[in-house]
């Protein structure tokens, strides 16, 4: 390990990429710990539209069974737009982000860090609630393991593109009702596909095409967002 | 060591300055001067490579800035008029990530002895939010004590420091110069280092 003495003549270790990554992330879940109200609006908000659908619809347990994934996917999509202007936005006013810009490492690992923190924070959370949400619409057990786990390889991706949208608008005034516009155009194969697979099972046909091209979608993603991102901050620095 | 020639900044439409060439050697200190909107900020940003320069080049050992890269990175830091602290976390947390930020791991000590130095003692827990915009200056400040980077580009280093602060950076100066470091930075606040003659660089 390279070390390096300073000014105090303390002795430091020098980072690597991974301890880099990690430090964003404990980094961005220590500041949400600090800021509980940030995280459980997400989750309030999802929780909400997905009750009142049941309750504006009636209690007709079949047309409730048949549109569970698309209600449950819909409120998963705009719960998750909700968070995506305060992904960079903190970090853009209070100077971190010229910081990291700085960094002597690559900056896309940054990203990927702060990707994996938000949905940490806005995406797992979901995911663990909508079994429970999903029971108000009588979904089969099948049904629900089927939806979290489409639910697990979805909610990374719209992190991943939400994070291109939030810093290309990152110190646009109006950057909010912008961001949605970019991104939820672009979330529209993840909605496909992740209510595709739910209805598969639900009439008894596989799920394993639509699993498969969510997945392909999300190593997609991970291997493009974080640099994409990375050069829409570098463009938003300027 | 840094080296900038024939450099021209712009900021939108408006020709901020052009034609300027200096070069930094080991142990030099530079103050950019000029009046407010003559582009001391715009030029210490287009060292950090945050802009593109429209005209000229900047280089660092000899290799230009932005083929350097990460490496040039690691030898720099860069103190902006933002503090870049968040106000939910403590002096301590702060320090770690900003470190971190700059690449290098500190460990508890070597970060609380920084912060003592920077005269924040039994002000280490405490949230950075209900601090004074002094000491929160001096919580950024010490972001420079646990680095090892040869350059410092600071831009204001003293707004909202006291006069105590503003000998304790002159000596913070001197030190990093006499081990071979550099120094360029923006004041509008008479700053002298012992023993060092300071360059001038004027911004019209």
């Amino acid at each position: 390990m390279t070390r390096c003495a300073n000014a105090t003549g303390a002795v430091t270790s020098k980072l690597s990429l991974f301890g880099l990554f990690g430090l964003v992330i404990r980094r961005d879940l220590l500041l949400a710990m600090r800021r509980r109200a940030d995280v459980l609006t997400t989750l309030v908000f999802f929780v909400m539209v997905v009750s009142l659908f049941p309750l504006g619809v009636g209690p007709e347990m079949d047309m409730l069974r048949k549109m569970a994934p698309g209600v449950v996917w819909v409120a998963a999509l705009l719960a998750s737009m909700l968070s995506l202007g305060r992904m960079f936005s903190a970090d853009y006013l209070d100077g971190t982000l010229e910081q990291m810009l700085l960094a002597p490492q690559s900056l896309s690992m940054l990203v990927l860090g702060k990707i994996v923190a938000h949905w940490m924070l806005s995406g797992l959370p979901l995911v663990l609630i909508a079994p429970v949400l999903g029971l108000q619409f009588d979904m089969p057990a099948q049904a629900l393991w089927v939806l979290i786990l489409v639910l697990l390889l979805g909610t990374p991706i719209l992190s991943m593109i939400g994070a291109i949208g939030a810093a290309l608008t990152l110190g646009l005034r109006g950057g909010g009702v912008l961001v949605s516009l970019l991104v939820l155009p672009l979330c529209i194969p993840v909605l496909i596909f992740g209510t595709g697979a739910v209805e598969a099972v639900n009439t008894g046909m596989t799920i394993v095409p639509h699993v498969a091209l969510l997945g392909a979608l999300l190593l997609l993603a991970l291997v493009f967002t974080p640099w994409v991102t990375a050069q829409a901050l570098r463009i938003s620095m300027e | 060591m840094l080296e900038v020639s024939n450099l021209a900044c712009a900021r939108g439409d408006h020709q901020l300055f052009s034609g300027l060439s200096f070069s930094l050697e080991a142990g030099e200190l530079m103050q950019v001067q000029g009046e407010n909107g003559s582009g001391k900020t715009s030029l210490l940003r287009t060292l950090c490579g945050f802009m593109q320069p429209i005209a000229g080049e900047i280089r660092w050992r000899g290799q230009n800035i932005h083929e350097l890269d990460e490496s040039y990175y690691a030898e720099m830091v860069y103190l902006g008029h933002l503090n870049a602290i968040k106000d939910e976390l403590n002096a301590l947390e702060n320090l770690h990530i900003s470190a971190g930020l700059s690449g290098c791991a500190v460990d508890e000590q070597a970060a609380l002895s920084a912060l003592r130095r920077m005269g924040l003692r039994r002000r280490e827990h405490l949230p950075v939010k209900v601090l004074s915009q002094g000491q929160r200056r001096r919580v950024a400040l010490s972001r420079l004590l646990v680095g090892n980077a040869h350059l410092w580009i600071l831009d204001e280093p003293l707004t909202a420091l006291d006069v105590g602060a503003v000998g304790l950076m002159q000596e913070l100066i001197g030190e990093h110069l006499s081990k071979g470091g550099m120094v360029i930075f923006t004041t509008h606040q008479p700053l002298q280092v012992a023993g060092v003659q300071t360059r001038q660089l004027v911004l019209s």
